[in-house]
């Protein structure tokens, strides 16, 4: 039937991811296609956010919140949407549904967010094997390149553009935030180039992720590190012998994870009949 | 209708509190009035022995596990650390110095008494750890008071008779400079009606531990480490194995045979290995109650069961069940250990606690996860934490990744 069809096809279903430093929004399609998307730094309101981030998405895919039909939070903030869903999964869930529906093989995917690091072990069926999240120490997250950039007095956007430009490379001997930058700084006072102390610092991101877990698989990078710095990657692929891979969005794979289970519930309650 | 989530609680807790509260009388009037002697003694240490002596036992573990569970631990740590104990170590050793040193402690809210009973000896066995004789130590020093200790074997494989024999000789050339503190001499006949009586509530713990097996579980190991009291405290008494026989065990095997499952709605299974968060137990609990998993057995609450005790033979049957003990054990011994106790609890995933202060009970550093998830296909999740220090856990943290796991049980189903 015309109608139904017409319905079926404005049939939208939204994720939001609401880490800790940035959330995310992607709105999918019935075909999985991403119609929109939107990325906000996430604040201290996170259902604000969450709700301005998601008109944002809806703006780009020019339709409107009546559209939606489901929707699912995930992330640091994701028990804080009540306005749009009750439906939460964590972000290591929907990281991996995001990455398998990229990359439909085994994998170790990597995730380097703002505040936290993830490994996330799938197997070819797409089952997830393992997880692990870094400890409490901000050691190879986005927090620690922050910090660097600060004390180096550079914006954040600068540091890719200056690992690339690196001859040489400083290495840093410390796993701690604290005295990293402590060590930064003794090489700035010996007049070492920043570049090569940039370059150091992203080798110190992959070396405290790669401790985390072993790999297998394809290696699938993702999360808001990787997104701005894709030098990072370019690094990581020199180090492992692993096919390494990144989506065309690696900061959306959980909220991209979290639109497809939204439509997946969608298309459980009301099969396509 | 919403299914009500909230676990149901164990009604013989008033009893239990009720025969905790006596000991520690006991233990306060004593201390005041001189009438009994007191031993301070480490948890696994050579209880059976003081108590045939005359001696009434003091626990120092059990008050860190206080001041984890009332969350005064976090507070009084950095006393200890300020005299030379570093935060690294034992935050139980750290909490109770901590706690003597700034003269607060549990025991006035919960008891009426300004602070543990002074002891007239302290006897320690390093079967756990080596914390537990500094710790004694410096209260020994503190207290000018005799300080006595077993000196295990470790990384023990299949237990030797030389082993047994070693520790056996040990427990029993204790018994000289106890009498002399004690002034009295041993009546074997005392010390095999201890032992018997310890061997009566292990046997019983053993049985109120063993009713996890039932699906759905009637117990959790968060009761497990409430109920646990008197079988660390009062282990050798009668009023331990009242407690176990008349109260905990009827109440347990007739939710048993109703179905009452301690989490209403029980889906998943876990075994937890490692120390509680006990500022945490609440909270945990009631996250996976949540989720409708039941963490239903552990390690830890089976490291009271000591099968081999024997009143026929107290000196030998005391060695051998303080060196059978897991935590003294090789990691082969224990990972054979922890396969049968999957199995029998019908286990669906692991939960390993990594605390940062006791490497003791941390199992989880030397790749024993991995190696248990290969042997038995069973899923694991390891969590960074602490048993006492607060300022090691990151609750969002351990919650993200508790849910995580739960998430994965769901998708293997
Ligand atoms: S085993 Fe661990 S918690 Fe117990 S006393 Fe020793 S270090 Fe402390």
């Amino acid at each position: 039937m015309e109608a139904a069809e017409h319905g079926l096809a404005d049939r939208r279903f939204a994720g939001i991811d609401i880490g800790a430093s940035r959330t995310k929004v992607v709105l999918l399609d019935d075909r999985k296609q991403m119609l929109g998307n939107a990325v906000r730094k996430t604040g201290t309101d996170f259902g604000e956010t969450a709700d301005r981030c998601l008109d944002d998405a809806l703006g780009a895919a020019g339709c409107d919140r009546r559209s939606i039909k489901a929707a699912v939070a995930t992330g640091y903030g994701r028990k804080n949407v009540a306005f749009i869903t009750e439906t939460a999964k964590t972000e290591i869930s929907c990281h991996a549904r995001g990455c398998y529906q990229l990359f439909p093989e085994a994998m170790t995917i990597i995730d380097i967010g703002g505040q936290d690091n993830k490994i996330i072990k799938l197997d070819a069926a797409g089952r997830r094997i393992s997880f692990k999240m870094n400890r409490k120490c901000a050691a190879g997250t986005g927090a620690f390149l922050e910090e660097m950039a600060l004390r180096l007095d550079l914006p954040l956007e600068r540091l890719d553009g200056l690992a690339r430009e690196a001859a040489g490379i400083v290495e840093l001997g410390s796993f701690c935030t604290v005295f990293s930058a402590t060590e930064v700084l003794g090489h700035i006072r010996q007049g070492r180039a920043v570049p090569d102390i940039v370059k150091g610092l992203f080798l110190s991101v992959i070396k405290r992720v790669l401790e985390m877990d072993s790999l297998v698989g394809s290696v699938v990078m993702t999360g808001g590190v990787v997104a701005h710095n894709p030098f990072l990657v370019d690094m990581a692929r020199e180090m492992i012998d692993n096919p390494v891979r990144t989506p065309e969005h690696p900061q959306l794979t959980g909220a991209l994870g979290a639109a497809l289970f939204a439509l997946d519930a969608a298309s459980h309650t009301e099969p396509d009949t | 209708m919403a299914e009500d989530k909230t676990p149901p609680r164990l009604k013989s807790a008033a009893e239990m509190g009720r025969i905790m509260a006596e000991y520690f009388k006991e233990l306060d009037a004593a201390a005041k009035d001189g009438s009994r002697k007191i031993a301070w003694c480490t948890s696994v240490g050579p209880a059976e022995l003081l108590q045939a002596l005359g001696f009434l036992v003091y626990y120092p573990e059990n008050h860190g596990a206080m001041l984890g569970a009332t969350r005064m631990a976090t507070d009084m740590i950095p006393a200890a650390n300020a005299i030379g104990y570093s935060p690294d170590i034992c935050s139980y050793l750290t909490a109770d110095i901590g706690s003597y040193l700034n003269k607060k402690t549990p025991l006035t809210k919960a008891f009426g008494m300004a602070g543990p009973p002074k002891p007239d000896v302290l006897v320690f066995n390093t079967n756990q750890c080596r914390d537990v004789q500094d710790w004694f130590a410096w209260y020994a020093r503190e207290f000018d008071a005799p300080l006595l200790g077993v000196y295990t074997h470790r990384n023990i494989g299949d237990i030797e008779p030389h082993q047994v024999g070693d520790i056996a000789r040990q427990i029993e050339n204790l018994v000289e400079p106890l009498e002399e503190i004690a002034g009295r001499k041993l009546d074997m006949a005392d010390l095999r009606r201890a032992v018997g009586l310890s061997r009566q509530c292990s046997d019983l713990w053993k049985a109120v531990l063993d009713t996890a097996a039932h699906k759905p579980s009637p117990i959790t190991f968060f009761d497990g480490t409430i109920h646990m009291g008197p079988a660390v405290c009062l282990r050798g008494t009668e009023a331990a194995v009242d407690y176990y026989q008349k109260a905990l065990l009827p109440e347990l095997e007739e939710r048993m045979a109703n179905d009452v499952a301690a989490v209403p709605g029980e889906r998943f299974r876990l075994y937890w290995d490692g120390m509680p968060i006990w500022g945490r137990l609440r909270d945990h609990s009631k996250m996976f109650a949540d989720l409708r998993t039941n963490v239903l057995s552990s390690t830890y609450c089976n490291s009271w069961i000591f099968t081999a005790l024997d009143p026929d033979d107290p000196f030998g049957g005391m060695a051998k069940a303080y060196t059978e003990l897991f935590i003294v054990r090789s990691d082969a011994a224990k990972e054979a250990y922890i396969q049968r106790m999957l199995d029998f609890f019908k286990v669906d995933g692991v939960i390993y606690h990594d605390a940062k202060t006791c490497p003791n009970n941390s199992n989880c550093r030397y790749g024993m996860p991995q190696r248990l998830e290969t042997a038995t296909g069973i899923p694991s999740l390891t969590i960074n934490g602490d048993l006492n220090d607060l300022r090691l856990v990151s609750d969002e943290q351990n919650k993200t990744n508790v849910e995580a796991f739960v998430e994965q049980l769901e998708e293997g189903r």
